[in-house]
């Protein structure tokens, strides 16, 4: 059990991947040290001096997953369109234009099928980059396209959730895909198969309020933001001061809202064997 | 009337005019009724035209009336008789969602509704109808229970969304609005949507899935605030009545975008203005919906309406409506 007394308090800090004079060095923006870009990537994104979480791109993610050239992709081609013609600080279209810039992906979830020691699973990875990670049309599809074919094909299904919410520039569109998400996991579900959630940093809003936490085994990399409203919008409404370590994996865990917090390096390893059990378990019955 | 909205402000005139008449008349004793006749209807004009070129802000602030119909209105009027019913099991009772069960029209149906006050006192007990964790598990049993009877369910969404509260997030809000999301497909018995006033995202879509879905003409249905939306997008919430245009949240916008199935219109110059024909509406609306279930068997409205909430908003539907929009 962790506690939040004094000086236990995980950090949430705003991360840069990237330093621009000189890409072959990163800065932790934890504890500032400097890190030699190819072997923080060799030690999966992770501070090696103070354990901070990198974000992880998708691709990367299901690297560190799955079973080597086993990924299929499907659904590659879903690109979004701008449904409302929305536009705020800039034109909706120009932030898919960055969002695709930036992860090299149509969209903010990369689904697909693939191997982890050899058992065959079916495997959606959101990349936070894009848009924030937000739930629009395509998202909600690919999520619905992927869980039914986990369901067809008899596979386990994996979501590794990255996410600030719903996205508010498909406004009701965005919501729908709440219940369109949570309607076909349910099939999933009911027709005895398999969810393994994972939450990372940041899971909020419309995703941890939908499929999120749908997972019949929910797990967390440490310090990540997990919650249904944005820690400002509490503050307002409820002019108390937030209690230490609020809305982190460890604070879900302690109040029963997670099965385990997993080391991202020990990911693997626990779907392997979460993966066995249920396998042979269900060559028993 | 005493709540004029600020777009309403030729109303709030005649209506003084009205009043004044009308105490002249009494104090003096002299019949003013032709005057007054004029003067009502001039107001009755004035509704009219006012009412016919709406902003999507202007329809925010009317979904917001304080003296729209509330969940309770709806309760007493459709089923008198009603029995209500208390707690989640686990924890608490959240008084922000109220379940009741009563006769309609010799059949039982239960009514679980967003629990807004009818004035400040009753909002600080109901917190405003913004439901914890506990309100939405409630929501989850009452229906439940409503299957054991086999009575069909209306569910009233009427919600700013869910609370934003401390408890609310230490007690699992997210897992609450997803396990409803996904346990409403499999209640067996027939489940209407209205929704009455503020369709506030997770927390309205957590008790606003069914069979069909209504909106009253002038309520709100979206995936955020529009002050949230400004906030964010625009850092500025005063860009509120920007954000409302862009978000389409009318139920004009959604019934145009195959979101819902039908809108009911409001009396003139908005339900606040006259309950009873809003209510009456309502009535023949579930007599109407009720009507149209009972044919079915379970496992056609069970696969009807998962397909119905999987086609809307899906990839091509959209796509479809985009490709013909531009």
């Amino acid at each position: 059990m962790i506690s939040f007394s004094k000086g236990n308090t995980p950090k949430i800090v705003k991360p840069q991947e990237k330093n621009i004079e000189n890409p072959d060095w990163i800065k932790c923006p934890s504890c500032r040290s400097i890190q030699y870009a190819k072997q923080l990537e060799e030690n999966l994104s992770v501070c090696p001096k103070c354990n901070f979480y990198f974000k992880l791109s998708a691709t990367k993610r299901i690297e560190t997953l799955l079973d080597e050239n086993t990924f299929e992709e499907t659904d590659a081609d879903l690109s979004s369109f701008d449904i409302l013609k929305f536009s705020d600080t800039k034109p909706y279209t120009q932030r898919l234009e960055e969002g695709i810039q930036k992860t090299n992906h149509l969209e903010a979830i990369i689904t697909g099928l693939g191997s982890i020691e050899n058992t065959r699973v079916a495997i959606g990875v959101m990349d936070f980059d894009f848009v924030g990670g937000s739930m629009g049309i395509v998202v909600g599809e690919k999520i619905v396209r992927l869980t039914d074919k986990a369901r067809l094909n008899h596979t386990p299904l994996i979501l590794v959730s990255s996410s600030g919410g719903a996205r508010m520039q498909e406004g009701i569109f965005s919501l729908m895909q709440m219940a369109r998400t949570s309607a076909a996991i349910g099939k999933f579900q009911e027709q005895g198969g398999l969810y393994l959630s994972i939450l990372t940093n940041p899971t909020t809003g419309g995703v941890s309020a939908s499929f999120a936490f749908l997972g019949d085994i929910i797990m967390a990399e440490p310090a990540s933001l997990i919650g249904f409203a944005g820690t400002r919008v509490i503050e307002q409404t409820t002019k108390q001061k937030l209690p230490a370590g609020f809305q982190t994996a460890e604070f879900l865990l302690e109040h029963g809202q997670i099965d385990k917090i997993v080391e991202r390096k020990n990911m693997r390893k626990l779907l392997t064997r979460l993966l066995q059990f249920y396998s042979k378990g269900k060559m028993e019955s | 009337m005493k709540n004029f909205l600020p777009f309403e402000k030729p109303l709030s005139e005649l209506e003084e005019k009205i009043e004044e008449l009308e105490q002249e008349s009494i104090s003096r004793q002299i019949d003013l009724s032709s005057s007054l006749e004029v003067l009502r209807q001039e107001f009755a004009e004035e509704t009219k035209l006012i009412y016919s070129h709406l902003t999507p802000w202007e329809i925010v602030l009317i979904a917001r009336h304080p003296e729209r119909p509330k969940l309770i209105d709806y309760i007493r009027y459709l089923i008198p008789d009603y029995v209500y019913f208390c707690g989640d099991r686990h924890y608490t009772d959240d008084l922000a969602i109220f379940g009741a069960m009563g006769m309609f029209q010799s059949k039982p149906i239960m009514m679980i509704g967003h629990n807004k006050g009818k004035n400040t006192k009753e909002n600080i007990l109901n917190n405003f109808g913004m439901a914890n964790p506990e309100g939405y598990r409630k929501a989850i049993r009452l229906m439940r229970l409503a299957e054991k009877f086999n009575c069909p369910i209306v569910l009233m969404v009427d919600t700013q969304g869910a609370y934003p509260g401390i408890a609310a997030e230490e007690h699992g809000q997210s897992e609450a609005i997803a396990y409803n999301l996904r346990e409403i497909f499999q209640i067996q018995v027939p489940i209407l949507v209205i929704v009455t006033g503020e369709g506030g995202s997770g927390g309205a879509l957590g008790i606003g899935i069914g069979d069909k879905v209504l909106m009253l003409e002038y309520s709100i249905y979206s995936v955020i605030s529009p002050e949230g939306c400004a906030s964010i997008l625009y850092r500025d919430s005063s860009k509120a009545s920007l954000a409302a245009e862009k978000l389409k949240l009318t139920s004009h916008d959604l019934m145009q975008f195959g979101l819902i199935d039908d809108i009911l219109p409001e009396p003139l110059g908005g339900a606040h203005r006259d309950h009873k024909t809003m209510l009456e509406t309502v009535k023949k609306e579930i007599q109407y919906f009720l009507d149209e279930q009972t044919p079915l068997n379970k496992k056609t409205r069970l696969d009807r309406r998962m397909e119905k909430f999987l086609k809307m908003a899906s990839y091509e539907t959209s796509l479809n409506l985009y490709q013909s929009s531009s």
